[in-house]
């Protein structure tokens, strides 16, 4: 899709990947997503900003992705409380509209789902925290205020509440089973529950210090977010970081997948009763977190990625000890995936469990990890590549059977393909300089950044203020796509295998509830 | 199977030595009682609270478990409900979403109990602080007995805080 296609006057972003903005009217806002559809452009993102600091009202603001570029719209409201919904175009759109409500009180006209969706009752219904004239320690009510699940009756169904605090150290959301014996019916989630004002406080940080914020917002993930963010923040200052920093960054992005898909294999063994898994894959991870620690000063990298470049460079020691490390772990991993591809009983329990079929997967809008499972094959690294990627040759992994099996899988072939990628970094680092400090950012600029992040992509929007403030930013966790389809990946599965399908996708809650 | 057992014997015993109990943690002058300290005996178990973290205290609460640090070998066990548990595990500011689930989880774990704060956001509120949607740190909800610093703490730091923890009043 070319952006001309879109009939709307569009004017390209600097920063580092392709990327055009232009505004539009509500006439056209439906209609250009109905193009984009059609031009088999997907969703990113939808947010909305208030604007009355700058005398003018509030705004929509949506992102699309689609034939190597992103097209991002901006819908000013003016004092209309209202804005044509996309969800018939887009189902994904249905929780980040509600959202939207929940924080700006701006409303998807006719859109069927009018519950709150963030909101639990910390603030009032009529309360907008994302809104300039909210103070940010705004008192709220701090009453929790029920939420209406969607009622299943019949012969035979029960309905099971499993959480917020749950049974094992995983992150809180609520979820609503209903069940015939063990089959499941339907499952209903309820997130929201870790929201604690990140956007709100991101608007109190300026472009500098907004960065440690940023690598907050979903811990595991914190090299794509800072990465993301840093990307937006050199877009609006319209500056590069040196080539040896960025290629830096994509070895921690590398090094945040590789971390991240080894405690997600071991989990799943885990999870189908393989204890043994858990155990190999986690000394893997814990060596690599320690190389982390001794080499980046983080074990999990926090911090490491700032707006211009890296803190923290490799000397020629360094590179020779990671590629060793790259050596043994990839005969470690390969001797590890044998064992797991022989093994009857695992293979039983990951095989055609939690299906998402690729033309479901397709409907909704999956993308990412589990996207790429269901034949999904978009991969930023491939399909909107800054740099270094765009010399890399990234091969996506893909895989079409889209149950608990094939996610294992992408997660086995990407780790070889990081490993891969990391070799070529190692040998190819460029240069000496590692930043590039941004310096001054216009007032009423806009940038964006996006990486794919071990989950999938990461996408941060960015409106600055005067004075190298933020003005609004949006962060987007593609979990937000993939959870709505997780409830359609376990119906027909029995209760007790939500765990494992549950882990197969790995969503973020922090990341989601911001 | 054979290729599994060749493995295990690879990669041989890699569990390190225990921190020490750390004083500097305490965040309370409570005492256990001697009694109450008799029935712990070392073991104990933990019931883990995420009440609104970025989630990367979770990855190193995961981490205690691996056979480096295998906290299980302590005794110190990972249980299912609050009301199996000795002691509260709470990570990350206290959403205000979450902040009526911490206090009913609490309420539910029997007495005596601890609690360790766990991370800067558990400490102080971190990064997050206080806001319209976070109460900031544990002990602005239930009371803290041990509070441990990092962001997040290193699993030998998260160790030494449980440790500290049943060691009150030694
Ligand atoms: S202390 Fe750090 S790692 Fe832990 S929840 Fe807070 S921000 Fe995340």
């Amino acid at each position: 899709m070319n952006p001309e296609t879109l009939t709307i006057g569009l004017n390209p972003l600097p920063g580092a990947i392709p990327a055009w903005h232009g505004e539009t009217y509500a006439l056209k806002w439906d209609q250009t997503a109905q193009r984009v559809r059609g031009h088999g452009g997907f969703l990113v993102s939808v947010w909305g900003s208030d604007d009355s600091d700058r005398g003018q009202g509030c705004a929509m603001h949506v992102a699309y992705a689609a034939s190597g570029a992103l097209a991002c719209l901006s819908l000013p409201l003016g004092q209309h409380r209202t804005y044509p919904d996309l969800s018939p175009v887009y189902p994904a759109a249905v929780r980040m509209q509600r959202a939207v409500k929940d924080l700006l009180g701006l409303q998807a006209s006719g859109s069927r789902d009018t519950r709150p969706w963030l909101r639990h009752g910390a603030w009032a219904a009529g309360e907008a925290p994302l809104r300039k004239d909210y103070a940010i320690d705004g008192a709220g009510t701090r009453r929790s205020e029920p939420y209406a699940f969607v009622p299943v009756s019949g012969d035979g169904v029960h309905e099971i509440p499993v959480g917020p605090v749950h049974a094992g150290t995983i992150e809180p959301g609520h979820f609503r089973f209903h069940a015939v014996g063990e089959r499941i019916l339907r499952l209903e989630a309820r997130l929201g529950y870790t929201h604690k004002g990140v956007e709100k406080l991101l608007e109190t940080c300026t472009l500098d210090s907004g960065a440690r914020l940023a690598g907050r917002i979903s811990g595991d993930s914190t090299v794509a977010y800072t990465w993301a963010y840093s990307m937006a923040v050199e877009g609006v200052s319209r500056i590069e970081p040196p080539a040896r920093a960025i290629w830096l960054r994509a070895l921690l992005l590398e090094r945040e997948r590789i971390a991240n898909h080894l405690g997600d294999l071991g989990a799943l063994g885990n999870d189908a009763g393989f204890a043994f898994g858990l155990t190999q894959f986690s000394l893997l991870k814990e060596d690599m977190l320690r190389v982390n620690e001794s080499l980046f000063g983080h074990r999990y990298l926090m911090d490491v990625v700032i707006p211009g470049g890296v803190r923290g460079d490799l000397r020629a020691g360094d590179i020779d000890r990671l590629r060793r490390e790259a050596d043994t772990l990839g005969r470690a991993i390969a001797a590890l995936r044998a064992i797991y591809d022989e093994h009857a009983g695992l293979q039983d329990r990951f095989i055609k469990a939690g299906i998402v079929t690729p033309g479901l997967a397709l409907t909704l809008g999956l993308w990412g990890l589990a996207g790429r499972a269901s034949g999904m094959a978009w991969d930023a690294r491939v399909d909107l590549p800054c740099r270094p990627y765009d010399e890399l040759s990234v091969r996506a992994a893909v895989r079409r059977n889209g149950d608990v099996a094939a996610r294992v899988n992408v997660r086995f072939d990407e780790v070889f393909e990081s490993l891969r990628i990391t070799r070529l970094l190692l040998d190819g680092l460029p240069g000496t300089a590692i930043c590039t400090p941004p310096g001054q950012a216009p007032d009423r600029a806009f940038g964006v950044g996006m990486v794919e992040g071990w989950r999938g992509p990461v996408f941060i929007a960015l409106h600055t203020g005067a004075a190298n403030r933020i003005h609004r930013l949006h962060p987007h966790d593609p979990s937000w796509q993939n959870w709505p389809v997780l409830e359609h990946a376990v119906m027909g599965n029995i209760v007790p295998d939500f765990p494992l399908i549950n882990k197969s996708f790995n969503l973020a809650y922090s990341g989601h509830d911001l | 199977m054979q290729e599994i057992l060749r493995l295990i014997i690879a990669k041989g015993l890699r569990t390190e030595p225990a921190p020490e109990p750390d004083p500097a943690l305490l965040a309370t002058t409570r005492r256990l009682g001697e009694e109450v300290r008799r029935c712990f005996n070392g073991a104990l178990t933990i019931r883990h609270v995420d009440a609104g973290s970025c989630n990367g205290c979770e990855l190193e609460i995961h981490a205690v478990n691996n056979p480096f640090y295998n906290l299980e070998g302590l005794g110190i066990r990972f249980v299912a409900s609050p009301r199996h548990a000795d002691v509260l595990l709470v990570t990350g500011p206290v959403s205000r979403h979450m902040e009526e689930a911490l206090r009913r989880t609490y309420e539910a774990t029997p007495d005596p109990k601890l609690v360790v704060a766990l991370g800067d956001c558990g400490c102080t509120g971190g990064v997050f602080g206080e806001s319209y949607a976070s109460c900031g740190r544990v002990s602005n909800v239930i009371p803290v007995d041990v509070a441990v610093p990092g962001c997040p703490p290193s699993p030998l730091a998260i160790m030494r805080g449980i440790l500290t923890a049943i060691a009150i009043g030694r």
